[in-house]
């Protein structure tokens, strides 16, 4: 497997779920059995950090601690290709470069063009979500989803806002409504995925 | 606790202010604020500012999170190799 052939060079994966309680992350988990740190994120702390709008989302992050290719969408494998179109053969070939070394990475220039970086109303939602979040957690399911609402109409584009919150909101996130919601999505001539451009890396 | 208290949510920290304070925050307006004055919560955010001058300097933000077991783990834990950071769900 690449991930075990790239932390035998030093690459460590950091999975991080985005999911409202450790039980609905852990049996992916479980299932994967990862040798890498697998953590679990309910209160969407990696979502602000890393303005984070849907998943999955992948970071390089190099030995300094610094973002060394930004926020993109990258599937580890083709699994899913037949619905969102993204192949994992170009990212995995990219990775696999800039681990061995063969490839030095991008700019700082090259990186801060490629950023998406968060407005007003994104972090608005994102204290809306919040506030929902701890709602949701003291047993104010129905106050908590007054503000889901809220957050989702602030920041459309967020997914892990919109489909996130769902079964916060007792509805199923594969189900009807959310594929009402990419429907209506998509119409407007947007993408759910936003993958980065066809660069270099 | 009085009954004009709200809990305010601040990242980690959660403690109790008087409504006339929640309302000074609201009119200082630097911070990004969510109110629900029924439940008398509030959740105060990042600045888009902040958050995206963070970001465009290109330092990975540090965080600290549980894994299934409860053990924590940081970012920071892993300086001096390459990480290859993946936020997924369940949905």
């Amino acid at each position: 497997m690449l991930h075990e052939e790239l932390g035998g060079l030093g690459l460590t994966v950091i999975t991080v779920a985005l999911d409202k309680s450790v039980d609905d992350a852990r049996p992916w988990i479980e299932a994967a059995r990862p040798s890498h740190p697998s953590l679990i994120d309910t209160r969407h702390v990696l979502g602000e950090l890393y303005h984070v709008v849907n998943v999955p989302t992948v970071v390089w992050i190099d030995e300094r601690g610094r973002i060394a290719r930004p926020n993109d969408v990258a599937f580890g494998t083709d699994t899913f290709t037949h619905i969102t179109g993204l192949r994992s053969a170009r990212s995995l070939a990219a990775l696999r470069g800039w681990v061995r070394g063969e490839w030095p990475g991008f700019t700082d220039a090259e990186i801060r063009r490629l950023q998406r970086l968060p407005t007003a109303d994104d972090q608005q939602a994102r204290a809306e979500f919040a506030l929902g979040e701890w709602l949701f957690r003291h047993g104010r399911a129905e106050a908590a989803a007054r503000h889901f609402a809220r957050a989702g109409a602030l920041a459309p584009h967020d997914f892990t806002i919109r489909r996130g919150t769902m079964s916060m909101r007792g509805v199923d996130p594969m189900g009807p409504e959310f594929r009402q919601m990419v429907g209506e999505w998509t119409a407007g001539g947007r993408s759910y995925y936003e993958p980065l451009p066809d660069t270099r890396g | 606790m009085s009954a004009e208290d709200f809990t305010l949510i601040d990242g980690e920290t959660t403690s109790q202010v008087s409504a006339r304070h929640l309302d000074e925050l609201a009119a200082r307006g630097d911070r990004p604020l969510a109110v629900d004055r029924e439940e008398r919560v509030a959740c105060l955010g990042l600045a888009a500012a902040a958050r995206s001058a963070a970001l465009a300097s290109l330092e990975a933000p540090d965080f600290a999170l549980p894994d299934l077991v409860g053990r924590t783990h940081r970012l920071s834990d892993h300086r001096g190799g390459k990480v290859l950071l993946v936020a997924w769900a369940s949905w």
